[in-house]
Formats: structure tokens, C-alpha cells, sequence
């Protein structure tokens, strides 16, 4: 019988051979080549926790407007999301919770900027299920509620559902903690959050992590985004500035 | 007496059986965490993907990548496990929390609970509050009696946009325990001090009243 070993030996690898499956580029211009006026951006993150903030800074400073942004909250004035409302690039966002932002509520308010609130484990669902090729899916969240204005509602034993369409994106933008050259995945505690779910829903999927190790390093049953979502892979360095920092008394 | 916060937390936290998984709201609900009886494990679940939500940090072990639902900076107790909001909300709607304690604006003698938005004022999202109404069988509001504005929070139909439908049958408010039954609130206790008479008054939906009203007791 022939042992086939699970993990190659850094020393096996093919070396060369693997610019199919190399996913780094060298900079963040690379890294967000091809987002244009008028698409889709969705985005990791659950308040400014595991917010891919070079990448957002990076979409700031190409000023490219119009856009429909997909996040569970859209950052803080001046950080994060909050940036590209600064730059007046956002024309519809797609969140659970925006409560804070005062540029938001101010650019709302005036018309500038539309939004549409999903229930966050709708909203999780429907990335998720955008990125495993599932158009929509029925739940019971938001059933007798304004979120079910104009669905379809349907019963199961029982109980009344309504049918949610699923999410995808041109760009998804991602923070990992660590990732290897092949654009394998690992999150830090709860810098989880929608990463996983964002990484699998674009059309292009680019991630930024604290540190690119060579491949080999990451345990493959510890990875939590495969590198087949994976298309760009930077590495950058994070503020990661804290919403409410809370201590116990010392 | 109307119950203070820290008092109905305490009231709560009666709700909580050994080994159970608990969801609780920001507001007065997240204070139940403070009064978990001796002798009790509860296992809190945090919908950013935590469950084993342990105490804030120490001043000097402050971790950016470890927070709650709140957006509070917190830590992970011996038992907790780290997931993906997808995950996380697989729990809940697929209705493995115990319990769920959650804040409102108004509940109705349908079971019906307005807790998100306030037409003309700022509307901020729903957050996971739809998921959490939804996916758990055993919900506890946790809210005062009365509006700051004096009007009763229970009602006949809710006024405001629902966060869910006939999904409520139990709640606890600063006068009184209440749980709803065929289209009426059933008064079951009341606090020290307030009157039946009291509470029959601030409730505007269908209250009925048992031979015997249980008065809450505290140990202070």
C-alpha cells in the first residue's frame, strides 16, 4: 500500500511551480485594481473589530464613487467605513446597524445616501448562501415585520417563513490575521465576525493580514477561509482602534 | 416600590438553569450576568461569535480583536469557543439558546414586541434583535412599566414597528412579573410594595389577575 503524506515537507515543495496559487501582490494599488464607480463592495467586520481599514483607506484615496457598500455596521466618523462617507462615495448602504456615525445620519437625512437594514443573522445568511451558490433561502426572522414587505412568504409545518435573496459583491475586502502564500485563512478571537462569510461572496476577494507566513506554517485543519476563495493577499499593519474600551477596576 | 435595574436583573437571573446557553440584550438585560445564582453554570453567547463571554479585561490585558455584541472590549472564559457570525446565528435561529433576555419599547397581549425603531426619530438597524425574537423559544423582556413619556409599555397591539410577531410570553418590568396567556397578560408577581391596584392601572392591555400575586422577594 502506498503512504501518500497529508502535509509536504517545506523541503517538498514545489518551489517555483506555484505562481498559479500565489495569491500576494506587492501593494495595495494592486490589490484593489479593476474596483470601478458604481459596483458592489462588501466588507468584514462587526464595529471597527477585523475591519480590513488599509483596503478602505486605499478605496478613500481612489475616490471611486457610487458605490454599494455590504457591512454589518459602516465604521465610525473618520474610521473605517466611515471614511468613504467622508468621501461621499457610498450611495446605498446595506448594514444591520448604523447607529455610529454622525456623517451617516446626516447624509442620510439630506438624501444622499440610501440604506437598507437586514436583521444581522439574515444578513450573515444571505452572504453566506451568495457565496456557496445559493440565490435565496427562506427564514422565519422578520416574519410579521417591515423586513417582510414584498417577500415571499411561505409555510413550513406550521410556521410562516420569507424568502431571502442571497448576496454577492465585485469586491469583497477582508482582514485575516495570518494567511500563507496561498491565500489560506486564519482569523484572531472575534476579528472573525463576517470575514469567513465576506471572504467567500466576491467576484474578487481580497484579503489583508497582519502576517504572510511561507506555505507549510498554518496547520490545513486550523485554516478557516480556504485559499480557493482567496484571489489578492496583502500584508499591512492595523491601528485597530477600539469602540468602547471597557476594564474591570484593577 | 418600583424595582431599581440591578433588581430586576436579579429577578432574571431566577430564569437561569444549570448548563444554560444565554443571550442577553444591551441595556438592563446585560446586568443579569451580575446575579447568576451560586451554584449555577450559564454559558453567555455574544452575537459577534462568542460563546463563554467571560468579565472585561484587566486594564493591562486589553485585546482589540476580543469584543461583544455591545462593542465592549471583554474576555473568554475556560469553556468558550470563537466562530463566525453565520455561526453564530445558526444558534440562534436554529433555536439551540436556553434563553434569550432582551429590552423592548412595547409589548402587546399577542406576544407581539417593538423594540428597534421609532418612526421620526434616527432609525439605527435592528441588529441581531429579529434573529434573537425569532429563533428562541424562551424570551424574557426585561423593561420598564411605564414610558419615560408616562404611557403604559403594555399594550393591546403594539404601536410601533415590530421586531417580532407573537413571539413573547414572558415578561418582567420594574412593578411586575407578567406572562401572557390567551390574549391577556396574567399578572403572576409583583414588586414589594406596588400594589395590585398600581399595576392594573399602568397596564393597557387585557390584564387578569390570579386569586393569589406572588410579591417578588430580595435580599438586600
Amino acid at each position: 500500500m502506498m503512504v501518500v503524506p497529508l502535509i509536504i515537507e517545506g523541503s517538498q515543495l514545489p518551489s517555483g511551480s506555484m505562481a498559479g496559487f500565489d495569491k500576494r501582490v506587492q501593494t495595495y494599488v494592486q490589490a484593489l485594481d479593476g474596483l470601478r464607480d458604481g459596483m458592489t463592495v462588501i466588507s468584514g467586520g462587526f464595529g471597527l473589530c477585523g475591519i480590513p481599514e488599509n483596503l478602505i483607506d486605499r478605496i478613500r484615496l481612489m475616490g471611486v464613487k457610487d458605490l454599494t457598500v455590504v457591512s454589518n455596521n459602516c465604521g465610525v466618523d473618520g474610521f473605517g467605513l466611515g471614511r468613504l462617507l467622508e468621501g461621499r462615495q457610498i450611495k446605498k448602504m446595506i448594514a444591520s446597524y448604523v447607529g455610529e456615525n454622525g456623517l451617516f445620519e446626516k447624509q442620510l437625512l439630506c438624501g444622499e445616501l440610501e440604506v437598507e437594514l437586514i436583521p444581522q443573522g439574515s444578513l450573515a445568511e444571505k452572504i453566506r448562501a451568495g457565496g456557496a451558490g445559493i440565490p435565496a433561502f427562506y427564514t422565519a426572522t422578520g416574519v410579521g415585520t417591515l423586513v417582510a414587505v414584498g417577500k415571499e412568504e411561505r409555510m413550513f409545518k406550521d410556521r410562516r417563513y420569507i424568502l431571502e435573496p442571497s448576496i454577492t459583491a465585485d469586491f469583497a475586502i477582508v482582514k485575516g490575521w495570518k494567511a500563507d502564500w496561498y491565500g489560506n485563512v486564519i482569523y484572531r478571537n472575534t476579528a472573525q465576525n463576517f470575514n469567513p462569510l465576506v471572504a467567500t461572496a466576491g467576484h474578487i476577494t481580497v484579503v489583508e493580514v497582519e502576517e504572510i507566513v511561507s506555505p507549510g506554517e498554518l496547520e490545513p485543519s486550523s485554516i478557516h477561509t480556504p485559499g480557493i476563495y482567496v484571489d489578492r493577499l496583502i500584508q499591512g499593519s492595523f491601528e485597530k482602534r477600539i469602540e468602547k474600551l471597557t476594564t474591570r477596576a484593577s | 416600590m418600583a424595582l431599581t435595574r440591578g433588581e430586576m436583573a436579579q429577578r432574571a437571573a431566577r430564569e437561569l438553569r444549570d448548563g444554560y446557553y444565554v443571550n442577553l440584550g444591551i441595556g438592563i438585560p446585560t446586568l443579569v450576568a451580575n446575579y447568576i445564582p451560586k451554584g449555577i453554570d450559564v454559558m453567555l453567547q455574544s452575537e459577534n461569535g462568542l460563546l463563554g463571554m467571560g468579565p472585561f479585561p484587566m486594564p493591562g490585558a486589553v485585546d482589540a480583536d476580543m469584543i461583544n455584541a455591545g462593542k465592549q472590549t471583554v474576555t473568554a472564559r475556560v469553556g468558550a469557543s470563537i466562530f463566525s457570525s453565520a455561526e453564530s446565528f445558526a444558534m440562534i435561529r436554529g433555536g439551540h439558546i436556553d434563553l434569550t433576555v432582551l429590552g423592548a419599547f412595547e409589548v402587546d397581549v399577542e406576544g407581539n414586541i417593538a423594540s428597534w425603531m421609532i418612526p421620526g426619530k434616527l432609525i439605527k438597524g435592528m441588529g441581531g434583535a429579529m434573529d434573537l425574537v425569532a429563533g428562541a423559544e424562551n424570551i424574557l423582556v426585561l423593561m420598564t412599566h411605564f414610558s419615560r413619556e408616562g404611557e403604559s409599555k403594555l399594550l393591546p397591539r403594539c404601536s410601533l414597528p415590530l421586531t417580532g410577531a407573537g413571539c413573547v410570553r414572558r415578561i418582567l418590568t420594574d412593578l411586575a412579573y407578567l406572562e401572557i396567556h390567551d390574549r391577556s397578560f396574567v399578572l403572576m408577581e409583583h414588586a414589594p410594595g406596588v400594589s395590585v391596584q398600581e399595576i392594573i392601572a399602568k397596564t393597557s392591555g387585557r390584564l387578569s389577575i390570579p386569586d393569589r400575586v406572588h410579591e417578588m422577594k430580595f435580599s438586600r
